[in-house]
């Protein structure tokens, strides 16, 4: 409670509002501010557009993208389409982005299934287990990700014997300090007939499992998807397979001379990148996927066995869907590091896009402005695919509260 | 609790003891370890990898190593050889820094440390003096300790920093904050400062020259060039956290404007930076910003690592700010606007203060990710931490020791991050208090 203890009430000394001032309008200010922004920016931009053309013409460099025409003249130590030193640049550039996009492909995969693992591991009820994952995501996650990659190349991968020292597996895998080799897989005719199989199998796995939902809802009649869906996966391909006559066949890396003909090989830059990311992601992977796990409410799986659910039941329909809902946000930008980080392959030379092109290419043309900004625009685009896919995923999950 | 009595603990006369397999260390191990078959194999599994990979390890870092000699020859490469490191330890530590200058480095990070133990010590009356001496005092000290060189001032130009500087303590210090004349200073407090800062960026333009000039020269200058090792790391990490707060502050600010112009250059800026790799980033600095500045205009390549640093960890800084303002409820707007303030104090006295709270320990974990990545500086040909160490490695001298480098610098990186890190999930604790 107040009194009012003067005679007269407050307000009544004030003057009556007149008209503000004009430069307390708050349109105004709001107008002026954004011209005053505006004409900052525009004006960086102008000064450093103008100092630059300058700069170029002076250095006898012309802009423009006329130079993806011309002949590359430099070799590349690992390609996956074909290519050669009279070869253009614009080339070189797609040599450079399937490497990023292969070492980053895998990168994925493994760092996934390892993250996995690893935070499955960190929820372990065995102390042992808990303990030894939780060291090795404090200490991978700690480390600078260039020095751990120093470490597998320079520390590890190049002092490796030769290849008649080769460190064997099985008599078919062979790493040694050329990189790795393994048995390459030699498609005959007919082997279409397998993705084909597969594809069916595929499509029939979505039909089936929408159909089951559906007379779940309807019926309550429980169907067991996941195993009729794995036997098409795997039954389906398998079946097409013997009756084309298994077109498939395995070529074994040889021994020749003092080194490996026949096979697949993995440069050892390629080898170190891939576990060097995959390692160091899958620390940050297993966090996410251990606070993904902890973070469905306890309520949730005391709800799920008093309604009689099994164990697998309640993994599958209860926990698993909630958690993948904390995990997947996450994990994909957690892809988006791992795809941009993949640009440290200019370390240890491995060809990706900025070895090959913001480096070699750049160092060669003098263009620096396209070309970095080129290479700027691809990794931009592919975080705005990522983020895009989030936004999409995000809206087709997100809890619909009543 | 400490008010409840306590029940006095009293053995039940038919009370039951635990069976002895379930409590203590049996008990420990029968659970932790053993619970179930596929437990006790994982548990063997683990045993028999760690039984592989640790006696190796210490056999390879202690029983086995050389420590002592100043060779190559010291060693017999049958374990680790830290003589490497003991060599190269003043270059991994300064890079080229001129021995005899080397203790400017030490007394920079001796005033660095002294002024963050008084900011730790509980109930330390200055606090607010300390930091402002280490965010204002403290970098133009440590950039002439480390630079040095002929430094030129003019005596009124020092005098108005000196003033500006002063006015503005007395315009903010608490200390102030209840005298008659406070008001009037805080009136014209504006105009003063305008005032200074034009000064500052014109006024000796428009002399044509500065008055009153004196000379300072108490050390030698050493170029950025000779900068290297753990010195270049701190460096790059502290330039880089100091400058991309208040950027990474502003730019939150700016996209969550109402200003849609302001709020689109914010977001391109933020989404630009955030979509592509440092080390695009550094690429850029270190071959494009030549171009970019008028003839004549040439700055080192340190300095253009370090502004590709702040832009890129602004951006990301920018994010996990956004994150603390957009959990401000929104009454505290609405409160703030009821009692009548303006936009900046709205956000300067209400909004930041507590959002900057909440996210402290998202701002650690950017800090440690921008250590870590200060190594990429490398790449551009700065010799930092573990550049110094890539470098000893291949010094034609000590070929083959650029694992013991890697571990060395590695257990450097991780005491920092590691640190940092618990010492991140320490404030989240003490800052959950009394929420």
């Amino acid at each position: 409670m107040y009194r009012v203890t003067g005679a007269r009430d407050p307000l009544a000394e004030s003057e009556p509002p007149g008209k503000p001032p004009v430069w307390q309008d708050p349109r105004l200010r709001a107008l002026v501010f954004q011209v005053l922004a505006l004409a900052g920016v525009v004006g960086l931009g102008v000064f450093i557009v103008n100092n630059t053309i300058a700069n170029l013409s002076k250095q006898g460099i012309a802009s423009g993208f006329g130079f993806l025409g011309r002949t590359a003249g430099f070799g590349i130590s690992m390609s996956l389409i074909e290519y050669a030193e009279e070869h253009t640049y614009l080339r070189a550039f797609l040599v450079g982005l399937l490497n990023t996009m292969l070492v980053s492909g895998i990168g994925i995969v493994l760092a996934t299934l390892l993250g996995f693992v690893l935070g499955i591991m960190r929820l372990s009820r065995n102390w042992l287990i808990a303990t030894l994952a939780a060291a090795y995501v404090e200490v991978v996650r700690n480390l600078p990700l260039l020095l751990q990659l120093f470490l597998w190349y320079f520390g590890i991968l190049r002092q490796l014997p030769g290849p008649r020292q080769s460190v064997t597996v099985l008599d078919a895998f062979f790493l040694n300090n050329r990189g790795l080799f393994s048995p390459q897989p030699i498609l005959e005719p007919g082997f279409g007939a397998i993705p084909l199989a597969l594809v069916v199998a595929l499509v029939a796995v979505v039909v089936l499992a929408r159909w089951a939902r559906r007379r779940r809802d309807r019926t309550g009649e429980p169907f067991p998807t996941v195993s009729v869906s794995l036997a098409l996966l795997v039954g389906l391909p398998l079946l097409a397979a013997t009756a084309t006559g298994f077109p498939l066949r395995w070529e074994y890396p040889v021994l020749q001379g003092f080194n490996f003909v026949g096979g697949m090989e993995l440069i050892p830059e390629l080898v170190a990148l891939v576990v060097a990311l995959s390692t160091y992601t899958a620390a940050f992977i297993g966090e996410i996927v251990r606070a993904g796990i902890l973070g469905v409410s306890h309520g949730q799986t005391e709800a799920a066995q008093a309604l009689g659910l099994t164990r697998g039941q309640m993994l599958r329909l209860v926990i698993i869907p909630q958690a993948l809902r904390i995990i997947i946000p996450p994990l994909t930008s957690q892809y988006l590091n791992l795809t941009k980080n993949s640009s440290l392959a200019a370390a240890i030379a491995y060809p990706d896009l900025v070895l090959v092109f913001a480096g070699t290419v750049l160092m060669q043309t003098g263009q620096a402005v396209e070309i970095i900004a080129v290479t700027m625009a691809v990794y931009l685009t592919f975080s705005l695919l990522i983020s895009l896919f989030m936004n999409v995923y995000n809206r087709r999950i997100a809890l619909v509260e009543r | 609790m400490a008010g409840r009595a306590q029940p006095v603990q009293q053995e039940h006369p038919l009370a039951l003891r635990p069976s002895a397999a379930t409590v203590g260390v049996v008990g420990w191990l029968r659970q932790k370890l053993f619970s179930s078959p596929l437990n006790a194999a994982l548990t063997f599994l683990a045993l028999y990898i760690l039984y592989l990979v640790i006696p190796p390890l210490v056999r390879w870092a202690f029983i086995d190593a050389d420590w002592v000699g100043s060779t190559r020859e010291a060693c017999r490469r049958e374990g680790a050889c830290w003589v490497f490191i003991r060599v190269w330890f003043e270059r991994l530590m300064y890079g080229l820094y001129p021995r005899e200058e080397i203790w400017r480095i030490n007394a920079g990070y001796g005033l660095l440390v002294g002024a963050g133990a008084l900011l730790v010590v509980p109930r330390f009356p200055w606090k607010h003096w300390v930091g402002v001496f280490l965010l204002v005092v403290y970098p133009v000290i440590a950039f002439y300790l480390f630079v040095g060189g002929s430094l030129t001032v003019s005596l009124v130009t020092l005098a108005v920093i000196l003033a500006l500087i002063g006015g503005t303590a007395v315009r903010l210090a608490p200390a102030f904050r209840d005298r008659a004349w406070i008001a009037g200073w805080r009136r014209a407090y504006p105009v003063f400062a305008l005032g200074a800062l034009a000064w500052l960026a014109l006024g000796e333009r428009l002399l044509g020259s500065a008055p009153l000039t004196v000379s300072v020269h108490l050390w030698p200058m050493v170029e950025t060039r000779l900068w290297g090792g753990l010195f270049l790391t701190l460096v790059i990490a502290a330039v880089g956290i100091v400058g991309s707060l208040p950027l990474g502050i502003l730019l939150a600010l700016g996209r969550r404007s109402e200003l849609p112009v302001v709020r689109g250059i914010c977001v391109a800026f933020i989404e630009v930076w955030r979509g592509v790799p440092l080390i695009t980033v550094l690429f850029m600095a270190s071959n494009m910003f030549p171009l970019f500045m008028p003839e004549g205009v040439n700055f080192d390549k340190l300095l253009r690592a370090l502004l590709g640093v702040t832009i890129f960890a602004s951006a990301y800084m920018a994010e996990v700010v956004r994150g603390g303002l957009q959990a401000i409820p929104k009454g505290q707007y609405e409160a703030a606007e009821a009692l009548g303030l303006g936009y900046w104090r709205t956000m300067g006295l209400v909004v930041l203060p507590q959002a900057l709270k909440i996210v402290i320990p998202g701002i650690v974990n950017n800090f440690i990710g921008l250590f870590k990545d200060t190594t990429l500086v490398l790449i551009i040909g700065l010799f930092d931490f573990l550049g110094m160490a890539q470098a000893a490695a291949s010094n034609a001298n000590w070929l083959g020791f650029a694992i013991e480098g890697y571990v060395f610098t590695g257990f450097g990186f991780w005491l920092f991050c590691f640190g940092m890190s618990r010492y991140s999930q320490h404030l989240e604790r003490a800052l959950h208090t009394g929420r």
